[in-house]
């Protein structure tokens, strides 16, 4: 596996970054048809600004990964798990996604997809032996078959007015309204449901988490910007021209998924669910931005639709680069210390100094402070949110101002996320055997690690250069090219104009750097250099141990109790014989009984009447197909 | 943009930055001052906070051996981030080159990652209050912060800028108005600076009570230059949010030319400002008791529906139909 | 219409009519009844101010004649009526906490945008300066109304009842520089009369129910339980 997979999936990584930049950068725009498809349906390729993009985004993380997973596949070796079965998947998974954000035919694009579907149900239920593990991958498939079916049904409508299932087709069909809101409808339900947008995102908390962590990137960090890739390319260039009310409908739609999102990443005490509930809030942040984008160029603003587009593609860029660092570095610590309750963990940047130092890194971009990545995407959606004085319209002038404060409350959740997270495993004492006797990891992964901080901070630092190379992108799918925002140079971000807003990260990070120094160089001269090391003072409480500490569940309690009515919250404190009480807390998702389960038990009670069918007599099954047969060639005739 | 190589601007700025760092602790000292003669108790001297900076400075740094070099670092950190997001505001004079750098919404990401390691470094020692501490910070932040933002909403949708510069430049040029949605995004905005800044009745800066604490409790186990450090930070925030209030809803006597008459009008200006609120913040802390942790949500609620009505006002009442 | 063409004294009418649409929000979350009487006399004050002022600005006389007709009745003499009836039914330390209260807020808030949408065509019609405030007194209608709805408690709920009443003083002022005279009189004095009458009501309710909580009202309910 090691020998043969993994360099195969760097080179396949190289190409796909090479030719996506190429092609984003020199705006091509490549065609070509496999010797794959069926005589009338054939199987086209193209390589576009847009495509090449997704392509390039998918190379980058693939490439980066590609150091970790050697050393972190190591500790299957001796399992009883199949290591070829997971090389293979994962090796079929890349190639699923890359066909996908390549494909120029419907046809081409529902066969990729499904690949990339099934590839990542057998990576999710890699560790099959575990009955959770099993039902996740259940969960995962059923509704990734769910969303595949709205696709499908999408791309149907389209067919059926451009009368082919080449994209180029599509494109210049022109549907009446109703039929584009209803292609668009089918659209984003089954790209929401891979995307994870609420409310039906109930499989990603589930799948992400089982799978080895750096699939768990791989999922998070480029599946779901392919499911993005695949809205984009169908409402922007194959329907064209959103409508505002799309724009109202992916808007509110982000901003629950985004605080929902968040709220329930504040509440898991496993710290890769955590993750995967943050991957919810993040999508939410992009659908939100290209919400912000529909409904500016519904209501002809189109530079301003261009500055919503370049944010959310921003923000998917940022997404990948951060939750595939912190996906990794949950892997790392699982890796050193076999844990991935929170509660148990505690103490690990002292013991695994580099992975603590990345993952610092990583809390603080996707927490979106700044001068790191993360902060530059919101800003430019809180820009783009702002221009709502431009709207004709009162009611929209209110909405997109109380989204963005949505967008806030989010950002500042995400941050106290965050800093539960790497407190509480990181920082402080260690509360368990395993935490203490955890061992920095190997180079490779925390070069991997390290590489994907440095790419949180570049992005982060230079916003100028990604816009300009972007500004492709926009061009192809709305005919602009957000010239403004890197009018006055490589050191100013201007999306509207200078005298609107600005922001120039290289020199404030240089300043902020620039008053450290300075500080640094003041104080720390001379007889007060010495520190001494002592116990922790505490209130003068004496020398507390490992188990006084704050945990996640206590971290989160406040939080909880301010939001209690957005879960399901059960607590309980039982004595046990000895009476050491013992204290329970379990959340559930309120949506899981009050959406999922009526639909499930729905499906259930419609099984048992349709069960009747099944009577075992061939006859009966022959009847049926034959009076579907002849109900079908009346219908063509 | 061409103000980069402007010697004299980068001056203007340094010599803000200064009068920040300088002048914060007095505003502390007389807040403190006020309020004692309210509560018939006599004052430290003004200059008391200079005395207790300088002091910690020569103090020998005690540092809990079960720290990392994430708490060393972050006194640091803290200060540099809060430092940052006070050049943005104009103190003296409107123009300032640094509110192109960054915008109003930049200095929240900065007061936001000092707050991030803050509520880190509470963590770091392993006791039991830095948790606590960080953990209700954090949900003040989070609530706090939708509110603020809200408010600044509110200002920037009339001036059709984030850039402070811009803002104030614009309120400045419509004139004394009367206008709704300002009043109510002025006491938005009082309300989330009492919960950002830690005072009655969110917190209470005086207290050593265990259970009572927030900002004490994550920087208890300081010492030393750092706990200077920690403190005149808190400090440099308190009049970041003096100056950001003052000057942007009363920006009357703020220079507009960088000559030095114009100057001294603007520093009696804002002194004459940040004095009134000293006393106003002083009045107000003396009136209110501190409230329970799980009150703060409503306070916050309350600047959240004041930004909100501010925006409300603005579509409704101020805007052509 | 720009509100800089506009006096510092007719902006004032709108900074009157924005802080009345405030304390119809503090009514709503205020847990202590005499607090509540407190903000209830507040917005009867403000009424007042911003009826002088629209006089003022209109010369209209009978409009201060109106002006002081608010302020004598919900300015002072309700809320007194209503501390008294407080005080006699022993609820001067009530306090209630309203559940939900980010919901409500954000209910109270989608209210007002609500009022706005709705009142966009009456406010196209060139009716005054001050058409906007229409929506406001729409807006405090409705949160009275909604007030009513959240809180369980009768002389809260009495005070939700007399707020809308001052939503709808506050949309004619604002529309049509006020009612005819007799009109408003006849109005003030069926408040008047609605307080008193409340009083009454109070006392039997809690004769024959023994509280106040209008949730407890579902005894008097026949069905089997």
């Amino acid at each position: 596996m090691r020998v043969v997979v993994i360099p195969l999936m760097a080179i396949s990584a190289v190409f796909a970054v090479v030719a996506g930049f190429a092609a984003l950068q020199q705006e091509l725009s490549l065609t070509a048809t496999l010797p794959l498809g069926l005589p009338w349906l054939p199987w086209q390729i193209r390589l576009d600004s847009t495509s090449g993009f997704f392509l390039m985004l998918i190379g980058l993380v693939t490439l980066l990964i590609t150091f970790y997973a050697p050393a972190y596949v190591r500790e299957f070796e001796s399992g009883q798990d199949s290591l070829p079965a997971l090389g293979g998947f994962t090796g079929i998974f890349l190639a699923g996604m890359q066909m996908v954000v390549l494909a120029d035919g419907a046809f081409a694009f529902m066969v990729s997809w499904e690949v990339m579907s099934l590839s990542s149900y057998f990576l999710v239920t890699f560790q099959h032996e575990k009955p959770e593990n099993r039902r996740a991958g259940f969960i995962y498939l059923l509704m990734a078959h769910v969303g595949g079916l709205s696709i499908l049904l999408g791309f149907g409508v389209m067919a059926a007015f451009g009368h082919g299932f080449a994209f180029d087709a599509m494109r210049a069909a022109t549907l009446p309204t109703t039929w584009a809101s209803i292609a668009f409808a089918l659209a984003l339900f089954g790209f929401g449901m891979k995307a994870g947008l609420l409310p039906i995102h109930a499989w990603l908390p589930e799948a992400h988490p089982v799978a080895p962590s750096h699939i768990s990137a791989l999922m998070s960090g480029v599946m779901l910007k392919v499911a993005v890739y695949g809205l984009l390319r169908f409402t922007w260039d194959l329907l064209g021209n959103p409508l505002w009310q799309w724009g109202v409908v992916l808007l509110l739609v982000g901003a629950a998924s985004a605080l929902a999102g968040v709220l329930f990443a504040m509440m898991q005490q496993d710290i890769k669910r955590l993750l995967a509930y943050s991957s919810v809030e993040n999508i939410g942040i992009i659908f939100m931005a290209l919400g912000l984008s529909a409904l500016f160029s519904g209501t002809g603003h189109p530079v301003l639709a261009t500055i919503g587009f370049v944010a959310a593609l921003y923000h998917a860029l940022n997404h990948a680069m951060f939750k595939s660092l912190m996906f990794l570095g949950a892997g790392a610590v699982l890796h050193a210390s076999h844990e991935r309750n929170l509660d148990q963990m505690g103490g690990l940047l002292r013991r695994m100094p580099w992975t603590g130092l990345f993952v610092l890194l990583g809390c603080i971009s996707i927490s979106a402070l700044p001068p790191f990545n993360g902060f530059v995407s919101e800003w430019l959606t809180f820009q783009t949110a702002l221009q709502a004085w431009t709207m004709d319209s009162g009611i929209l002038r209110i909405l997109l101002p109380v989204t963005a404060a949505v967008l806030a409350l989010t950002g500042a959740i995400a941050a106290a996320t965050f800093v539960k997270l790497y407190g509480i495993a990181f920082l402080g004492r260690a509360r368990s055997r395993h935490a203490r006797r955890a061992r920095e990891v190997p180079f490779g992964m925390r070069f991997s690690l390290g590489s994907f901080s440095l790419m949180c901070l570049l992005l982060g630092i230079f916003p100028t250069q990604v816009i300009s190379l972007l500004g492709g992108i926009t061009n192809q799918l709305m005919g602009q090219r957000l010239a403004q925002a890197t009018a006055h140079g490589w050191l100013w971000l201007t999306p509207v104009s200078a005298e609107t807003a600005s922001y120039s990260a290289p020199l404030v990070f240089a300043g902020a750097l620039g008053i450290w120094w300075i500080a640094q160089g003041l104080l720390r001269r001379g007889r007060v250099r010495k520190i001494r090391r002592g116990d922790p003072w505490d209130c003068g409480f004496g020398m507390p141990d490992a188990r006084m500490q704050y945990t996640a569940v206590a971290f989160a309690q406040p939080m909880r109790r301010v939001f209690s009515t957005l879960f399901d919250v059960k607590e309980s404190i039982e004595q046990d014989k000895a009476e050491i009480p013992r204290y329970t807390l379990t959340i559930h998702d309120p949506l899981w009984y009050r959406f999922y389960l009526p639909i499930g038990r729905l499906v259930d009670a419609s099984a048992r009447r349709i069960v009747r069918l099944q009577s075992g007599n061939v006859r009966i099954y022959l009847g049926w197909s034959l009076a579907t047969l002849v109900i079908l060639l009346w219908l063509i005739s | 943009m061409a103000d980069l190589l402007n010697l004299k601007e980068w001056v203007a700025v340094l010599g803000q930055l200064l009068m920040f760092a300088l002048a914060a602790p007095m505003l502390v000292a007389w807040v403190k001052r006020v309020k004692c003669v309210l509560q018939n108790r006599k004052g430290p001297s003004l200059l008391q906070p200079y005395r207790d900076l300088s002091k910690l400075l020569k103090k020998e740094v005690r540092v809990a051996h079960t720290a990392s070099p994430l708490f060393r670092a972050t006194p640091y950190l803290v200060f540099s981030a809060v430092l940052v997001a006070a050049s943005t505001v104009p103190l003296l004079q409107v123009h300032l080159p640094t509110t192109a750098l960054a915008d109003v919404i930049v200095l929240v990401g900065f007061l936001a990652l000092a707050r991030f390691f803050l509520a880190l470094a509470g963590m770091d020692v392993g006791t039991a209050f830095g948790g606590m501490g960080a953990s209700r910070e954090m949900l003040i932040s989070a609530l706090a912060e939708p509110a603020m933002l809200m408010a600044i909403f509110t200002l920037t949708m009339s001036a059709h800028s984030t850039n402070l510069s811009s803002v104030i430049q614009h309120v400045l040029d419509t004139g004394l108005l009367l206008r709704p949605s300002l009043l109510f995004a002025l006491l938005a905005l009082l309300l989330v600076a009492i919960a950002e800044t830690g005072r009655i009745p969110v917190d209470n800066p005086a207290t050593h009570l265990e259970l009572t604490m927030v900002h004490e409790a994550m920087i208890l186990e300081y010492s030393g230059r750092h706990l200077a450090l920690m403190e005149w930070a808190a400090q440099i925030k308190l009049l970041l949010y003096g100056v950001l209030i003052s000057n942007v809803f009363f920006p009357w006597g703020i220079a507009e030319t960088a000559t030095a008459p114009a100057l001294a009008i603007g520093a009696l200006a804002i002194l004459a400002k940040l004095v009134t609120l000293g006393m106003v913040l002083a009045v107000s802390e003396t009136l209110v008791a501190k409230m329970r942790l799980f009150r703060v949500p409503a306070f916050l609620n309350l600047a959240f529906l004041l930004g909100l009505l501010g925006m409300l006002s603005y579509v409704i009442l101020e805007t052509s139909l | 219409m720009n509100l800089a063409q506009l006096g510092l004294v007719e902006q004032s009418i709108f900074v009157f009519a924005a802080l009345a649409l405030l304390l119809s929000f503090l009514l709503l979350f205020q847990g202590r009844l005499t607090a509540m009487v407190h903000v209830f006399a507040w917005q009867g004050f403000l009424l007042a101010l911003l009826t002088a002022t629209v006089a003022s600005v209109e010369h209209s006389h009978h409009l201060f004649l109106s002006a002081a007709l608010t302020l004598m009745l919900k300015g002072l003499m309700i809320p007194w009526m209503l501390h008294r009836l407080i005080r006699k039914l022993h609820l001067e330390r009530h306090q209630e906490r309203l559940q939900h209260q980010a919901l409500v807020m954000m209910a109270g808030a989608g209210l007002v945008i609500f009022s706005y949408w709705v009142v966009l065509p009456i406010a196209r019609l060139e009716l005054a300066n001050t058409r906007n405030i229409v929506a406001l007194s729409l807006a405090i209608v409705q949160l009275g109304m909604l007030l009513m709805v959240a809180r369980r408690q009768v002389v809260a709920q009495v005070i939700g009842f007399m707020s809308m009443e001052n939503g709808l003083f506050l949309a004619a002022v604002a529309a049509t520089y006020g009612m005819p005279l007799v009109v408003e009189l006849g109005i003030a004095f069926d408040v008047l009369v609605a307080a008193i009458l409340f009083g009454v009501f109070f006392f039997h309710i809690r004769d024959s129910i023994e509280s106040l909580d209008v949730d407890q009202l579902t005894q008097l309910s026949e069905e089997e339980r």
